[in-house]
């Protein structure tokens, strides 16, 4: 698998920028011109002391040239390639281009991400209008309405005779049905009108409800005090966005209430020094529900945990209701991610925990292990069906030899070089990964 | 004898107005407004020609039609679609289920009358 591959790329762009010849930076670290024209055209892969001596002959920290661009926006800038026929040779060039103008490449990253935005709320306005049951009750009424009215109307127009009893009965009804007309067409509209605010804010409630963890962290004091009040909570952090988002968010928050307070801050502290994120020992701790436990642990404060958890949780047509992405663990925004996850695949298992380690293909060294379960989400009845959600947290994990299995997951499918995948549900847009190893 | 119409429709208005137009035209017009015992009235009355909405109350317009259709006694009842809905793929729905005629609201009293005609063959 591809690792870092753009040392020699960063070396030769700081060389430049310093107006240092190859030759001389070569002299300069001890090896040969020709070696060093193979590292920076990254055919060679270099580490340890010649690394640390190139840096310190270009007067750069070493970390520098081996820290390339973060993988989310690597993964954005892929997709943003996707929507076009651009070869294969220059898609290849994805991580130099971040790398040299990170700039420009978040901004690409940033309209992407806009681009994604406005379809999805197109698609939900495409939607609603085929599939909106209220305008189409709405719709049905009136036109049942003016059918009532028309009829009678030309029956009183025609030139015959009618008798008095049926003229005045015609007449009353068009009077009603006009009535009920006015008001139908009134309520619909309001409808409308109010349809139309909720539209010019773009986005679909769950990235309404994203942006508002992603401004105040997923750790709110607020709810782990004594006496927490979600309302007053959601009224706060709720503010300014849509009903459908406050209703999300009301729900999440409700959650994050009843864990935090089945599962207090100061003992979760203790239960975390000693047991690190692990959601089956916490919740064995508090004797609650693992699901729970992964909530708790993706609400911790940052500095509780030896390093940020990440959580996902899908209903049971695996749409992602709640996402805490990690800097190289981003979960899509739109659509489904990767069939291999065991998010996903827990759905198949209900009450099992998933544990396993995951790398992701065509990514950094970056190791996760991942916990994951399904559970009924809510009371379990007799006789009645139960419906499931599933959750998934995930762990950073030190990259280091284990006997246990090392599964390769994807992000999703288009921008994974997994071409043998029996999960695939549509083409890559990466090549393989043989044809993507330099 | 006068040729009955039997007419499946649950909007009290609209049932009024076609009762009145067929009825002074000679028709004996029965009425029926649910959809889920729509079909056993269908049976029994044998009406000479049928005017059914889509969308009523208990069943849809066309799951009665074709269940009506599965029994061979019934297969040839002239029957009137009759819907709010005239996109082309709303008309080929009725067609399949076995339709005689398709007409959407609102309809003009004069169309209505002469289908009823032209499906009872006089």
């Amino acid at each position: 698998m591809p690792r870092d591959t753009l040392t020699g790329s960063r070396i030769r762009e700081r060389r430049v920028m310093a107006g240092i010849k190859q030759s001389e930076l070569a002299k300069r670290a001890d090896i040969s011109p020709s070696y060093l024209n193979l590292i920076e055209h990254n055919r060679r892969r270099i580490g340890g002391k010649l690394l640390i001596n190139i840096a310190d002959a270009l007067g750069v920290e070493p970390t520098s040239l081996t820290e390339g661009a973060e993988t989310a926006l690597l993964a954005t800038l892929r997709e943003a390639a996707s929507n076009t026929d651009m070869g294969e040779g220059e898609f290849a060039r994805v991580e130099e281009f971040a790398g040299r103008f990170p700039g420009w490449a978040a901004l690409l990253a940033e309209s992407q991400r806009r681009i994604e935005t406005l379809q999805s709320s197109v698609e939900a306005l495409t939607d609603r209008l085929t599939h909106d049951p209220h305008l189409a009750a709405s719709l049905h009424e009136m036109l049942s309405t003016v059918t009532a009215i028309r009829s009678a109307a030309s029956i009183l127009a025609e030139p015959e005779d009618i008798e008095p009893e049926w003229q005045r009965r015609f007449n009353r009804n068009i009077y009603e049905d006009s009535a009920r007309l006015a008001d139908t067409s009134r309520s619909l509209a309001h409808y409308l009108e109010a349809s139309d605010t909720e539209a010019t804010e773009t986005n679909a409630p769950q990235d309404e409800v994203d942006a508002v963890f992603n401004k105040t962290g997923f750790h709110i004091p607020a709810l782990e005090r004594d006496v927490a009040d979600v309302e007053d909570v959601t009224a706060v952090l709720g503010e300014g966005v849509s009903h459908s988002a406050r209703w999300l968010l009301h729900r999440t928050l409700r959650r994050y209430r009843d864990d935090a307070a089945r599962m207090p801050l100061a003992v979760c502290a203790d239960a975390v020094a000693e047991t690190g994120s692990d959601p089956v020992a916490l919740a064995a701790r508090f004797g609650t529900d693992v699901a729970s436990a992964m909530r708790r642990l993706a609400s911790l404060p940052d500095d509780l945990l030896a390093e940020p958890v990440g959580l996902a949780i899908c209903d049971g047509s695996c749409v992602t209701t709640f996402r805490k992405p990690l800097p190289d663990f981003p979960l899509p925004r739109l659509g489904a991610g990767c069939a291999l996850w065991p998010l996903y695949r827990s759905l198949a298992r209900p009450m099992m925990v998933h544990s396993e380690v995951m790398e992701q293909s065509a990514r950094t060294s970056a190791r996760y292990r991942a916990y994951a379960i399904a559970q009924p989400t809510g009371p379990v009845r007799a006789g009645q069906d139960v419906l499931f959600e599933s959750h998934m947290l995930v762990v950073p994990e030190p990259s280091r030899d284990i006997a246990e299995p090392i599964h390769e997951v994807g992000l999703t499918c288009r921008i994974c070089p997994n071409s043998s995948c029996e999960g695939r549900r549509e083409p890559s847009i990466m090549g393989t990964t043989d044809a993507r190893r330099f | 004898m006068s040729k009955q119409v039997l007419l499946i429709e649950d909007e009290p208005n609209i049932i009024e107005a076609i009762s009145f137009i067929l009825s002074r035209d000679g028709w004996t017009v029965k009425t029926h407004s649910n959809g889920a015992d729509a079909l056993d009235i269908l049976r029994d009355r044998k009406p000479d020609v049928v005017i059914l909405d889509v969308m009523l109350p208990g069943k849809s317009g066309y799951d009665i039609l074709r269940e009506l259709r599965e029994d061979p006694v019934n297969a040839a009842m002239p029957v009137l679609v009759l819907t709010a809905r005239g996109q082309s793929k709303d008309r080929e729905i009725a067609e399949r289920a076995g339709c005689n005629a398709f007409m959407t609201k609102p309809f003009s009293n004069a169309d209505m009358l002469e289908t009823v005609r032209r499906l009872a063959g006089t």
